[in-house]
């Protein structure tokens, strides 16, 4: 009974294989038809916060003809990455408009899976944050369109500090406070994960260096700013300013110590405000301030690097004219406040972090504003993971004392230049 | 289908009566056609569900990885790539010779992964089989409870692998309560030798319950007699162990240490949860992630050359330490009389 079943199942499968083959030719035809309008669906990670149904809600009341569906993946990063490109692959036109995280635009775009927005689709980028569309730009057109974007803080005791620190060299100096106070000083993340390629590419970007050129084609690693960057950190955890302990510390290892009173400065993202302002166990509740990355000494702030989403119309969906109407209604000043104040979310319009009746609700936007304003996209190139790769591993070796910091930046330069050489 | 065949063969033998032997050999013929006719189905599904993949893999190794075209920026198609796919794995290979792979690259990362998963293989074997042994040794015996304790020593092994190694993942931080107890400040996810021992520690924690278990499976088919006659002849417990109980339960224990090897060679999940790779504990399996990511085809000659390393291993296995995976032969009291 299973085995016709079974059969027939693999058939289909077959079929649907073959069917999937076949087509390829007239893909560009697909491609070129669909701009068209009609119900469409929206492709995103979990909505935790619950902010992206209620606003499709208010999109499907205006737009009875050109319904919104959401379609939620899990929530976590790599899965959502591998279930779009499975999808991409498989020419899915029911993923109309996608959720891109920044360091996978460049891979999309790159493997023709994006709608570049110019044209019939051109997006007016006036009113967004240039980091926020920085990220959004592969080979100088822009793909995405940002709907979030989120930037690194300083998070720093208040009632031990009384002035943050501006440059890192007066981090640095602060560090005999918490020696004083018998606490760690800062940390960031520096377990070997993603985490580890933001913070590093912090320090190399906040000291004039970079990963890659401008153009995305050559590692630029071997700098002496890259070399001052890395070194800031190394130097950090060899004298004990920083931990060792933070080699193992994602953004809640560092939170917990931070909101438990062990650490004197933490770099981490804005999500930690509300949480260090209203968990129970948080001892630092009505201590603790948020100020821009430290920056290189010159007056200006440390260049944070970049987070944040952005959405994506399918190349294959059948209607992107209402895909793209739904993109700049996500963009729309409305959708953004809305999502500001009821999840957090950092808006990618500029204006927002100016009104002060929001900056009364959140406080640290104008702090934010100024760390996504200096902030750095991380590499942008279609072959991120591999980069991120060799930028871990290297990094990772030199921050926990088993590499020199010429030995890892010499190895992150050839590695981060053989991930990228991918041309032919 | 099988109608058709069984009415077949059914004509057949009814056609040929007189001949007495060539009946039984035409008999044994029909059958052997009939039943040929009968697995053939399952054989084509077999063939598509586990040979296809396979083939698909392998072709695939042979190809290389898209690359971007540097007037558009876009992504073409890789086209034949020889074995260089093998070489970037086996060699080191970057695209300039042998070990030219540098620091932080994936392909720089083989031997390592290699050896470290062979690594955590013998020594986590090692330890399950020991533990097991004596976790079998115990729920064996009959004692009050003894219901009770074979199901809790199970619960480790049912929990999903996913959840295991979150849990040691928060017992391994660095204020977690393994320093606690221990009274260290060791990096258990950090660098050098600790994620090591982290991993082979929530490994081993994990899995010498299901070694216990088939052993235990081993031990309850041993006749009580065996013992009762050697314990008549003055045998002690260290010798009744040596030279009843070990012999004996020798077929399951192979198949169990089998079983257990091969799962630890493509080991994943555990390590990618609890270390990510920190300390060079990136499994062969992490590394075919890893690739997965990157690029696909030179993704597919690792999965290949690691499923030649596995397969290699359980051949080695099989044929050299007799484990008996079919089990046709039942190797009962034979030894021990």
């Amino acid at each position: 009974m299973t085995l016709p079943v079974a059969l027939a199942a693999t058939g289909v499968l077959f079929l649907g294989a073959c069917g999937g083959g076949n087509d390829s030719g007239g893909n560009s035809d697909a491609a070129k038809s669909g701009n068209d309008t009609g119900p469409i669906t929206y492709v995103q990670g979990k909505d935790n916060s619950n902010i992206v149904q209620p606003a499709i809600d208010k999109w499907n009341a205006a737009h009875p003809d050109e319904k919104v569906t959401l379609k939620e993946q899990t929530d976590q990063a790599d899965q959502q990455h591998d279930d779009l490109v499975q999808n991409f692959q498989a020419k899915n036109a029911d993923y109309d408009i996608v959720s891109v995280d920044n360091i996978w635009t460049s891979e999309f775009a790159a493997k023709g899976w994006l709608v570049p927005l110019e044209g019939d689709y051109a997006l007016d980028t006036s009113a967004l944050l240039p980091a926020t569309v920085n990220a959004a730009t592969y080979n100088k057109k822009v793909y995405v369109g940002p709907t979030s974007s989120d930037g690194g803080l300083l998070y720093y005791r208040k009632d031990l500090v009384p002035t943050p620190p501006t440059s890192w060299d007066e981090l640095m100096a602060d560090c005999s406070i918490a020696k004083q106070n018998n606490m760690d000083c800062y940390a960031g993340q520096y377990a070997q994960y993603e985490g580890l390629t933001v913070n590093i590419a912090e320090a190399i970007n906040t000291a004039g260096g970079s990963v890659l050129s401008e153009d995305g084609k050559t590692a630029t690693l071997d700098t002496p700013e890259a070399k001052a960057g890395l070194d800031r950190l190394v130097k950090a955890f060899q004298n004990g300013d920083i931990p060792k302990q933070a080699t193992t510390y994602q953004e809640e290892q560092g939170r917990q110590s931070f909101e438990d009173g062990k650490l004197l400065f933490l770099r981490n993202w804005p999500y930690v405000y509300s949480l260090a302002k209203t968990d129970g166990s948080s001892t630092v509740k009505d201590t603790f301030g948020v100020a821009a990355l430290p920056g290189n000494g010159d007056g200006k702030p440390g260049a944070s690097s970049l987070g944040g989403h952005a959405a994506g119309i399918s190349v294959y969906s059948d209607h992107k004219k209402t895909a793209f109407e739904f993109l700049k209604f996500l963009e729309s000043e409305e959708i953004q406040k809305d999502w500001l104040t009821q999840g957090s979310a950092a808006p990618v319009l500029s204006s927002l972090y100016d009104d002060p009746a929001l900056v009364q609700q959140f406080p640290y936007l104008p702090t934010l504003k100024t760390s996504i304003e200096n902030a750095v996209p991380r590499p942008v190139t279609p072959f991120y993971p591999a980069v991120t790769k060799a930028i871990q591993d290297n990094a990772f070796s030199a921050l926990s004392g088993s590499k020199s910091t010429d030995a890892a930046l010499s190895d992150m330069q050839k590695s981060v230049q053989n991930a990228i050489s991918g041309g032919q | 289908m099988s109608a058709t065949s069984g009415v077949a063969t059914g004509e057949y033998a009814q056609g040929k009566p007189p001949l007495k032997p060539a009946k039984r050999a035409s008999l044994h013929d029909g059958s052997g056609r009939r039943a040929a006719l009968l697995i053939a189905p399952t054989i084509v599904l077999l063939a598509i569900v586990i040979l296809y993949p396979v083939v698909s893999a392998v072709s695939q190794s042979f190809t290389k990885d898209a690359g971007l075209d540097p007037a558009t920026g876009m992504f073409v198609q890789g086209g034949f790539a020889g074995v260089s796919n093998y070489k970037l794995w086996l060699l080191q290979d970057c695209g300039s010779g042998a070990f030219s792979c540098p620091p932080g690259t994936l392909g720089s990362q083989f031997w390592t992964a290699t050896g470290v998963t062979f690594l955590f293989t013998v020594v986590a074997v090692t330890l399950e089989t020991v533990l097991g042994m004596i976790f079998a040794l115990v729920m064996h015996r009959k004692f009050k409870g003894r219901a009770i304790l074979r199901a809790s020593v199970l619960v480790p092994w049912a929990i999903p692998t996913a959840i295991t190694a979150k849990l040691w993942y928060f017992i391994f931080a660095y204020d977690g309560i393994a320093n606690h107890l221990l009274g260290t400040q060791i990096l258990w996810t950090g660098d050098g030798w600790a994620p090591k021992f982290a991993i082979i520690i929530a490994d081993t924690w994990k899995t010498a319950p299901f070694m216990a278990l088939l052993i235990l499976a081993g031990l309850q088919v041993i006749d009580e007699g065996v013992y009762e006659a050697a314990k008549m002849d003055g045998a002690g417990a260290w010798k009744r162990f040596v030279h009843i109980t070990l012999p004996l339960v020798k077929p399951a224990l192979i198949v169990a240490v089998l079983f257990r090897t091969l799962d630890t060679l493509r080991m994943y999940d555990l390590p990618a949860i609890l270390t990510h790779g920190a300390g060079n504990t990136s499994t062969l399996s992490m590394l075919v992630v890893d690739q997965v990511r990157s690029g696909f085809n030179a993704a597919s000659a690792l999965s290949t050359i690691t499923f030649l390393i596995v397969f290699l291993v359980a051949f080695i296995f099989i044929k050299f330490l007799g484990a008996n995976v079919t089990a046709q032969k039942a190797p009962k009291a034979k030894k021990a009389g």
